[in-house]
């Protein structure tokens, strides 16, 4: 019989046992990966998901500002910015399906038919 | 309750523009299957551009904020909203022939343009930074999709895959430093990230203020193709149909560079010190790049590309002035820049014919002896785009090069006009091939303009000269709105 329940729940505003430069330094780390990944991939889908993670990246630092500041308006942009993430990748995902069928390849150095 | 969570009507009024295009928008998608004569839809999209230019006017009679901060209607606001609209009933009047020859005249796309021209006014009236991030993406989505409309067609779907991508990458950089300026100031509201500033508590986070504007001066250089962020343009504006090419080089560059001008000198406006030389440097590249690249060109849209990056360069000198003089000339240089441009991509438009089999400068040949009228009004937005005298053109790089001098930016200023010589080349070049060369040998018949075309030419071309020859009523206007509220 464990003797720990219940569980007492922490009192709310949580008492901040990671600090706000972790989130920062960690939401930096996953912009850098995307921007390398992006620079340094050449499978188009690995590129498109290259730049999601960057997204993804914005969205840890607005809610971590948010949650330090103790405004809400952070969490709200990162709905906006899950919202318009969602469209680019209908949209882009489409795209991608086009070139797929016009090229028959999804190399990225494949796709260079407008140069001069 | 505070009272003022009820929007009034003032409110709904000064957003009224991108309501009805919104609606107009997305009913033409999904009652498309009524219309069997898919030009209506056209008809119907000119239409309501029409009014939305209407109701932006209406809406400038009583100016100032909705939503809470969100959108600010003033005189640049409408300036910029009409510049947009138009360039959009233009881009209408030229894709509708051109879309029905590719056999692809459909409801996506009138109502993909309506949408792409909501997210372009919201641009231009938003005060805040996530507005400005959602306008700039309802723009920018709608927009990669025109660039790859005709998905059968490689080149087509080239240009939408790059400009998807380096697109999305280039808005990810924004949005992160929207994210460390809201992390900073506690506020995206363009006002109140100055007040921030302005109060000097920001003086121990001025470094990461600084870091999050530049990732933001990305964002923002990319849209309007600035160096060293230019390298889409080409492949985009030579790959997309040309009635898209047109309409991507006007309507979302001035809507970006309002934006742009906007944030720069409202929000950090207190640090310009800081960008100032970040900006020179961009603008004298950009116009480096865009002139000396556009010399070695052959396929006209390619050109005209790259001169569109030039002519985002003298744009950036108006921007890296700082001042109201500036940004006045900036307005005016945009809206003549929206007139010429669109001429001349008209023209090509007209000469490449079905499938765009004749978009090199050489296909140009003999044009003044099939079709002289064409070929002279293709000459007029060509001298508009040199910067020769009783031109539109001329005025915009007059303005813009002494709002540089009397903000001492001498060196630019020499350098820019230096530029602009550059340009006269390859510009003339063109003119050259129209009227000394004769026609190619078994070159197919090219007919005469169709009625969008032709109403396009002429108007843009009596909009040229019109700002040319009476600049004033339009510079004042530019002038009377040029200062933002802070």
């Amino acid at each position: 019989m464990p003797s720990e329940f219940p569980i007492p729940i922490p009192p709310l505003p949580l008492p901040e046992a990671v600090p706000l430069a972790w989130y920062l330094i960690l939401s930096a780390i996953l912009f850098s990966l995307g921007v390398a990944g992006f620079l340094f991939r050449r499978n188009i889908i690995t590129v498109f998901m290259s730049i999601e993670l960057m997204l993804n990246a914005v969205n840890l630092t607005f809610v971590a500002f948010s949650y330090h500041l103790k405004s809400v308006d952070g969490h709200i942009f990162s709905f906006f910015v899950m919202v318009i993430a969602a469209a680019e990748a209908a949209v882009g995902l489409a795209i991608i399906l086009t070139v797929f069928r016009n090229r028959q390849t999804l190399e990225i150095d494949e796709v260079s038919s407008l140069k001069l | 309750m505070p009272a003022n969570l009820v929007p009034s009507a003032s409110e709904f009024l000064r957003i009224s523009p991108e309501i009805l295009l919104t609606l107009v928008g997305t009913l033409m998608m999904t009652l498309e299957s009524m219309f069997s004569r898919k030009r209506t839809l056209g008809v119907i999209a000119f239409i309501a551009l029409l009014a939305a230019i209407g109701l932006s006017v209406a809406a400038h009679g009583d100016p100032g904020e909705a939503f809470h901060g969100m959108i600010r209607v003033d005189g640049f606001t409408t300036f910029f909203r009409i510049l947009v609209f138009a360039t959009g009933m233009l881009t209408i009047l030229m894709s509708a022939n051109y879309l029905e020859k590719a056999h692809a005249e459909s409801a996506e796309f009138y109502a993909l343009l309506v949408f792409c021209i909501v997210g372009q006014s919201l641009m231009v009236s938003s005060n805040e930074l996530i507005m400005i991030f959602i306008g700039l993406e309802t723009s920018s989505i709608a927009s990669y999709v025109l660039a790859g409309y005709l998905r059968a067609d490689r080149r087509n779907s080239e240009a939408a895959l790059k400009y998807f991508l380096l697109g999305s990458f280039a808005t990810a950089f924004l949005l992160y430093g929207v994210a460390w300026t809201y992390g900073i100031t506690g506020t995206t509201n363009l006002s109140a990230i100055r007040q921030f500033l302005l109060g000097g508590q920001g003086s121990e986070s001025a470094l990461l203020l600084l870091a999050a504007a530049a990732l933001m001066f990305v964002g923002f250089a990319f849209k309007v193709s600035a160096a060293p962020f230019q390298m889409w343009a080409p492949d985009v504006y030579q790959g997309a149909p040309a009635p898209v090419s047109a309409f991507l080089s006007a309507g979302p560059k001035a809507a970006a560079f309002a934006m742009f001008f906007r944030v720069a000198l409202t929000a950090f406006e207190p640090i310009k010190g800081n960008w100032e030389p970040l900006l020179w440097a961009s603008a004298l590249a950009t116009m480096v790049i865009g002139n000396f690249a556009a010399l070695r060109q052959t396929n006209i849209k390619r050109l005209l590309a790259y001169s569109s990056i030039a002519h985002a360069g003298y744009v950036m000198v108006a921007l890296t002035t700082a001042s109201e003089t500036g940004t006045a000339a900036a307005m005016f240089y945009l809206a003549a820049y929206a007139a010429m441009n669109l001429g001349a991509f008209a023209v090509v438009t007209h000469v490449a014919r079905r499938g765009e089999r004749y978009v090199e400068v050489n296909d140009m040949a003999g044009l003044s002896i099939r079709q002289p009228a064409t070929a002279a009004l293709l000459t007029i937005f060509l001298l508009s785009l040199i910067g020769v005298p009783l031109t539109g053109g001329f005025f915009g790089k007059f303005y813009i090069f002494k709002a540089a001098l009397d903000a001492n930016l001498v060196w630019l200023t020499v350098l820019g006009l230096l530029n602009s010589a550059v340009a006269a080349y390859y510009y003339l070049r063109i003119v050259v091939v129209m009227y000394m060369q004769p026609p190619a040998e078994g070159d197919t018949v090219l007919e005469s303009p169709s009625a969008g075309i032709a109403v396009t030419i002429w108007a843009t071309a009596v909009a040229t000269v019109l700002l040319g020859v009476l600049p004033g009523f339009v510079l004042d206007f530019a002038g009377r709105s040029a200062g933002f509220a802070r």
